[in-house]
């Protein structure tokens, strides 16, 4: 049973069709979704989205993190920044790996809520790279 | 009587100044297009968003842990109005209306004993409340010279305000923004934001008939979201704002043609008439000067 799935950005609707399965990056661990699956709304850390079609993955886009709604009907994908795959720039994701790691620096010694929040940072950074690599 | 090179020179300058103020419609005309489909692009996202945080206030409901942003610090004393004006001005009473609404908001907290503090955005508006109310201020954005409104610009305004909430700086938020009704009408909006106005009760329902799963756990979903959902409702409002700026600079420059154009018509048989009176005279000059002979 196919599920509708939609990427959405603030700036704008990304991509909305209907597709197989998608694994989203979760931030508890990567999550497939399918047609049916319960509802839930989850958070999601830095990494790829790989959309499905049969058993062939057609599109993978990184995201820098966000949140999904998954209902039984369709998985909705909340973004600040989606980019393909394909366009992520390895280079780009070093600087930003270098400067979240210097904030990490600086927000560990301040509080946990910093810490967490640049610890974030570093693990999207990192997926930026892998994702790129 | 002014002299017909006097008239000459007034109607060329009139003429001129009319040139300007109709391309400057024009080009009111093309970004409120622009600014519309942007803040038309915007919706799906603050759509969803606003169904999440509903599902999960729902789910939350009003726990004495829920965040601030939620539910407020729980007291009432220091509000933060966040007034939303444009960078540039020659849009009629568009920014005049936010100070005003602003100055009035701030008058009427103050003589319930609260306290104030205001955050503008925009140049003009910090220009207007700069004079009256400038120990309130607490800082100014603008974007003046951007040429495209982005999430991030938003976004730090958002993650602004969420820090003076941790910090205990402030307690209610309010933003005070210009609504883009139509291109003609702009309606000045004072939308609460800290803490969270609660959903209407339809959607309530709605969402807790679903109930969901949370992964990791609400409150640290809902820590997440919300200053996420405030970024947006800011994304939101400037958007609004810019388009009707636009729309406002629009219609006030249509205006001014007009007049220009009527000043023009006036200033023309003004003129016309000092040369047809010329003339006149000239014949009676020289018929009289033939009769004398």
């Amino acid at each position: 049973m196919p599920t509708s799935l939609e990427i959405v950005s603030p700036e704008k609707l990304l991509l909305s069709r209907s597709v197989d399965m998608v694994v989203i990056p979760a931030s508890e661990g990567d999550m497939g979704v399918l047609g049916g699956h319960s509802p839930m709304i989850v958070t999601l850390r830095g990494g790829t989205i790989s959309l499905y079609e049969g058993d062939k993955v057609t599109d993978r886009l990184f995201v820098s993190g966000g949140f999904a709604e998954v209902t039984p009907e369709r998985c909705t994908v909340l973004a600040t920044e989606v980019l393909p795959v394909a366009e992520v720039s390895k280079a780009e994701g070093e600087k930003r790996l270098a400067a979240a790691e210097a904030n990490y620096e600086v927000a560990a010694k301040q509080s946990t809520e910093a810490e967490d929040a640049a610890l974030d940072a570093v693990q999207a950074a990192r997926a930026m790279v892998e994702a790129a690599g | 009587m002014p002299s017909l090179k006097a008239l000459r020179t007034r109607i060329a300058s009139v003429k001129s100044t009319q040139k300007i103020t109709s391309a400057m419609k024009m080009v009111a005309a093309s970004k409120l297009r622009r600014a519309q489909q942007q803040a038309e692009a915007a919706r799906p996202y603050a759509e969803r968003m606003e169904r999440m945080v509903n599902a999960l206030s729902a789910s939350v409901g009003n726990a004495p842990n829920a965040p601030k942003l939620l539910i407020g610090t729980g007291k009432d004393q220091v509000h933060l109005l966040i007034a939303v004006t444009a960078d540039r001005g020659l849009a009629g009473a568009f920014n005049t209306n936010i100070g005003r609404a602003t100055r009035l908001a701030a008058r009427k907290l103050e003589a319930e004993g609260k306290t104030v503090k205001i955050l503008t955005v925009g140049r003009k508006g910090r220009d207007y409340l700069r004079r009256e109310l400038s120990t309130r201020l607490v800082d100014g954005i603008s974007y003046a010279g951007k040429k495209r409104l982005e999430f991030s610009d938003a976004e730090a305004v958002g993650v602004r305000v969420t820090q003076m909430l941790a910090a205990g700086e402030i307690d209610v938020a309010t933003l005070i923004y210009n609504r883009f009704k139509s291109v003609i009408s702009q309606e000045v909006t004072e939308q609460q934001i800290i803490p969270a106005p609660p959903p209407p009760v339809s959607t309530t329902a709605a969402a807790s008939a679903a109930s969901y799963e949370f992964e990791p756990d609400e409150e640290t979903i809902l820590a997440r979201l919300l200053p996420q959902a405030l970024s947006i409702q800011m994304y939101r409002a400037l958007l609004e704002s810019a388009a009707g700026e636009h729309g406002a600079r629009m219609a006030a420059m249509d205006n001014a043609t007009r007049n220009a154009g009527d000043m023009i018509k006036r200033l023309s048989q003004n003129y016309n008439r000092a040369r047809q009176a010329n003339i006149t005279r000239e014949l009676i000059e020289i018929i009289s000067g033939a009769e004398a002979l």
